[in-house]
């Protein structure tokens, strides 16, 4: 080994300690680079090879009832490959063990080949056999959260009728990668599954038998599905449908592709502000290098070594610091995604989620773990190379000072000795003392980024679940039910209130602009359903006539109150209107458009219908009207809110823990990393000055005040520094994730910011303690006798 | 030596060197104007109080530092007029340098700061034949901080010979040691130009040592006040002060 890098493995060694805490910080910084990265092309490659292998879908269609002849016509529009038209329904369902009822998606499955669009990914057990009614595959998802096995049996209401489906295969589909009952806010794998099922039983119990009400269509390549979808839809609507919608705009895949960006967008962000600080604590602690080894640097040019290799020198430090945490990082973070693709894996299914750790991604890591050491040291580096040996060779003069700000505006006599020297100090060196603030703050801010988002969700949950939708139980009808359905709703067992809804699908036009959705109708001073302005937290009362848009919706068709849309009805007669726009709510989940239940009605020019109704229950009945409802064929699903809000728990909450520890740890360790070096750093360049202050009678404890009351000072300055950033991080994380359909709050609880500021004082206070530890052992006659 | 003087070329020739520094608001002359030669061989002791612009000049001779004013010649080349990287050769090749405060690197033991220089020269002699030369061949392997001050010094001068210079610059190397310790220097010194031959300047305050010397140039205020050749050379074993 050359002399010269003896020399920095040796001095690398000597401040151990700081090199350590920077490499962790890089360390940290690169683990979330790999972790979050190689989940994203883990997911990615896992999804398009998924598509691919299945024929996933490029466009999805649903309507009323169409002849099986029209297939042929569909697969004729230019540009479609496959066109796969299916039966679609969602019936009641009965799980043994599960006491409150389930909603099963049946999807009908030809028997003569496999489906040509969305194929089957069979996980156990074996295909449906031809003939065989009564045999269906279940959604793996589904089968896994009420531990079924192949041979068991769900009990659904087919057409009026109880029939028991035996499940002899288990599966998946790329449709249904993410799994969530429509309407619904969180996935519920207990009550809600997909059931594969022959065409011909589920043709013949929902009088489709020659007919279709669902189509997904392949694409050739290059082809426009807008194109596409604007002739289908033509085609279509004589047979009622819906509006047909490209997959990007298909539940599972925008779930999925919504992940994947924050993922990606959380990959290089969170990063960047790990390595931003691991590179002015470089800057900072090689500086110091540099000054105390500035007569060894002059003696390294004055024995005739280059610039070049004094350079190299200076740069190997921090390339050395940033190598060991690059390394660290690298396995750790791939360790760490896999872990992250087991938890993907409860949410999003796919048939094998293989994890891929790309040899870019890497050296993408090695590549930013070399520039944060290059950009660290350079300040250093090029101080080396100017200085110059014959001047280096003088000691140097004492550091310049001067009165504080505070001692210059007046305030000297209010400021001990000590106060003094702390205030002087930080301003002696502005940009070093505004470092150590940055990175406090930095800390402070990933920190809150890392927990605000709890926050928000029981925010959002909290309207959701308790201002806004007050029920207990929410049932859906197959078709809209006649006048007298809500009566017979309050005649249920245990029923305490019912309240109506009718919602029926529409597209809603201002001038070249549409968007189509379900209008919700509800009662004007709804109790259970209502309709919460997250602006005020009040609910909205329904205008007599006319719409209340939610503002993304209003964005999307630029409308604003008193404007009027064009409401095309999606169903019946499909009747087009003129309707004004009475006013724009905002709200958390994207996009609605709201009326008055009997406005819309008379929109509809029908009697008093209704599709859903909400109510309140006797919990002491809850069970009762459960077994009712399950012998009401009308109804085709069942909402417990509290059913829902218990699974969400549970998994939410597994999860939870190990997302606030790993936020804790990665928090601290910036704190730790710029505490830490700060505090050695002022240590070695003053432990003179303070050895000189013990020999004159100064305690441990009054020099121990004088270094790290600087650090608690500006630790203090740091902290409200930190509270903005972490604010101003969590907002523009809360504005990357907002999509149109779902905008995730962005709350500021006092508590956790206070609880967050604590934390991050906690391991200010504790890199300090080490620190301090070092300080009682300083050797006052040795440090007064070395030369400076 | 053999021949007149003139005829044969210095090793150093330097003229009218001057060197100011701008602090802040004064400046400081620290040469108002040398002339100096030096020749192959001799041992030239720079004889001065501190201030007087001894370092200023070694420094400009070594390389380290270039003249305000003036020209420095090194074997009929131009010094005082080179750049940096010229300069850096310079060193690495011709001089040895040793300092009043050793200017060891702490972090290396007594063979590996010798190696420091080995390793960058052409045609060196190994660590330990230069230690050996100073009388540490026992002492190889300690770090600086286990060394006495005269042990340091020593191994400064091996790493300063190691590499057969020219030219061996020594700035005050008794200055931080007593005179029991000193002596031990100054004799590695006297016998490295003995031996080798290398051309030796050696900067002190302190009078004694000048008797060891071939010449002697007094500085003062920036000038030479005064230079004398010494007939009769007192080994550093019989120096006193």
């Amino acid at each position: 080994m050359l002399a010269l890098n003896r020399k920095l493995y040796r001095d690398l060694w000597k401040i151990k300690g700081q090199a350590l805490a920077i490499s962790m910080v890089i360390g940290v910084g690169v683990l979330m680079f790999i972790m979050y990265l190689s989940a994203f092309d883990s997911l990615q490659i896992t999804r398009s090879e998924y598509y691919e292998r299945q024929r996933f879908g490029h466009v999805f269609a649903s309507l009323k009832r169409a002849p099986l002849a029209l297939r042929n016509q569909i697969a004729a529009i230019p540009g479609v490959s496959q066109a796969e038209p299916r039966v679609v329904v969602d019936v009641q369902m009965q799980v043994a063990g599960v006491s409150e009822p389930a909603t099963a998606r049946l999807v009908s499955v030809p028997m003569d080949r496999r489906p040509s669009v969305n194929d089957i990914a069979l996980v156990k057990g074996r295909f449906i056999e031809a003939g065989r009614a009564n045999e269906v595959i279940a959604s793996e998802n589904f089968v896994e959260a009420n531990e079924l096995e192949i041979g068991d049996s769900v009990r659904v209401v087919l057409n009026g009728r109880l029939r028991d489906l035996e499940i002899v295969g288990v599966g998946l589909s790329p449709e249904y990668i993410y799994t969530i009952r429509p309407g619904e806010l969180i996935p519920d794998d207990r009550r809600f599954g997909v059931f594969w099922m022959e065409r011909r039983a589920l043709a013949a119990a929902f009088d489709m038998e020659g007919g279709f009400n669902d189509v997904s269509l392949l694409l050739m390549p290059q082809t426009r599905p807008e194109e596409v979808i604007a002739t289908l839809d033509a085609l279509l609507e004589p047979y009622g449908g819906w509006g047909a919608i490209p997959r990007a705009l298909q539940l599972s895949h925008w779930s999925v592709e919504n992940e994947l960006q924050g993922i990606q967008v959380a990959g290089f962000a969170i990063p960047a502000v790990f390595l931003a600080v691991a590179v002015f604590l470089l800057h900072v602690v090689l500086h110091r290098i540099v000054a105390v080894q500035r007569e060894q640097v002059a003696t390294l040019k004055a024995l005739g070594y280059p610039n070049r290799t004094i350079a190299a020198h200076y740069t190997w430090w921090g390339l050395a610091i940033s190598v060991a945490g690059t390394i660290l990082g690298t396995v750790l973070g791939a360790a760490l995604g896999r872990s992250l693709m087991a938890i993907y894996n409860q949410y999003y299914r796919f048939p094998s989620l293989e994890y891929h750790l790309d040899a870019r991604v890497v050296a993408g890591a090695v590549l930013i773990g070399v520039a944060a050491a290059i950009l660290g040291a350079n300040s250093a580096v090029r101080q080396a190379v100017r200085l110059q040996p014959a001047e280096a060779m003088r000691p140097l003069p004492p550091a310049k000072y001067r009165p504080s700000l505070a001692e210059r505006l007046g305030l000297q006599a209010l400021l001990s000795q000590a106060a003094r020297i702390i205030l002087r100090n930080i301003e002696r060196q502005p940009g070093r003392s505004m470092i150590t603030v940055g990175g406090i703050a930095c800390s402070l801010g990933i920190l809150i980024l890392g927990i605000f988002m709890i926050d928000s969700i029981d925010l959002m949950l909290d309207v959701q679940f308790a201002k806004a939708q007050r029920h207990d139980v929410q049932l859906t009808f197959a078709e809209p039910v006649s006048p007298g359905g809500i009566h017979e709703l309050q005649r249920m067992p245990g029923v305490i209130l019912a309240e109506p809804v009718r919602s029926v699908p529409a597209r809603l036009r201002s001038a070249h602009r549409e968007r189509q959705l379900a209008i919700t109708g509800l009662p004007a001073a709804s109790h259970l359903y209502r309709v919460i302005d997250v602006r005020t937290m009040e609910s909205v009362h329904l205008p007599e006539n006319g719409l209340v848009l939610t503002s993304g919706l209003a964005e999307i068709l630029d409308v604003q109150a008193g404007d009027t849309v064009s409401v095309e009805v999606l169903v019946g007669n499909r009747p087009v209107r003129q309707v004004a726009v009475r006013g724009v709510v905002q709200q958390f989940m994207g996009l609605a458009a709201y009326m008055e239940i009997n406005a819309l009605r008379r929109l509809l020019r029908e009697g008093p219908t209704l599709s859903a109704g909400y109510l309140t229950v006797d919990t002491a009945q809850l069970a009762a009207l459960l077994r009712k409802v399950k012998l009401t064929p009308a109804v085709a699903g069942t909402g417990l809110k509290a059913a829902v809000l218990e699974s969400f728990n549970e998994t939410f909450g597994q999860n939870l823990g190990t997302m606030i520890f790993f936020n804790v740890l990665f928090a601290s360790i910036i704190a730790f990393g710029v505490v830490y070096n700060a505090a050695r750093v002022s240590l070695a360049e003053r432990s003179r000055e303070l050895a000189s202050l013990r020999v004159m009678g100064f305690t441990r404890r009054e020099i121990s005040a004088i270094l790290l009351g600087e650090l608690g000072v500006l630790a203090l300055l740091a902290l409200p520094l930190g509270l903005l950033a972490g604010y101003g991080l969590s907002s523009l994380v809360v504005k990357a994730l907002q999509t149109e359909l779902y905008a995730l709050p962005f709350t500021a609880n006092p508590q956790t910011y206070a609880w967050c500021a604590l934390t991050i004082l906690g391991a200010t206070a504790i890199s300090g303690l080490i620190v301090r530890r070092k300080l009682d052992h300083l050797d006052l006659l040795e440090v007064l006798k070395a030369k400076e | 030596m053999s021949g007149p003087e003139s005829t044969v070329q210095p090793v150093f020739e330097a003229r009218g060197l001057t060197k100011t520094y701008d602090m802040g608001e004064v400046q400081v002359h620290a040469l108002r104007g040398v002339d100096l030669r030096l020749q192959a061989s001799e041992f030239l002791v720079l004889l001065g109080p501190s201030g007087s612009g001894k370092s200023t000049l070694l420094n400009i001779l070594g390389g380290l530092d270039t003249p305000t004013s003036g020209s420095v010649r090194y074997r009929g080349g131009n010094l005082s007029g080179a750049g940096d990287s010229v300069r850096t050769q310079y060193r690495r090749n011709h001089v040895g340098f040793v300092f009043q405060f050793y200017n060891l690197i702490p972090s290396l033991t007594a063979r590996e700061n010798v190696a420091l220089v080995t390793e960058i020269t052409k045609d060196p002699m190994t660590p330990p034949e230069a230690l050996q030369m100073v009388g540490l061949e026992e002492r190889m392997d300690h770090f600086p901080a286990q060394l006495s001050g005269g042990e340091q010094q020593r191994v400064a001068i091996a790493r300063a010979i190691a590499k057969r210079p020219d030219v061996l610059l020594c700035d005050e190397p008794t200055g931080a040691l007593d005179i029991r310790t000193g002596i031990v220097v100054l004799e590695a010194i006297e016998r490295i130009n003995r031996d080798l031959g290398t051309a030796t300047a050696v900067i002190t305050h302190n009078a004694a040592v000048a008797s060891m010397a071939d010449r002697v140039v007094h500085l003062l205020d920036g000038r030479i006040t005064d230079e004398n050749r010494i007939s009769t050379k007192t080994p550093a074993r019989d120096l006193r002060w």
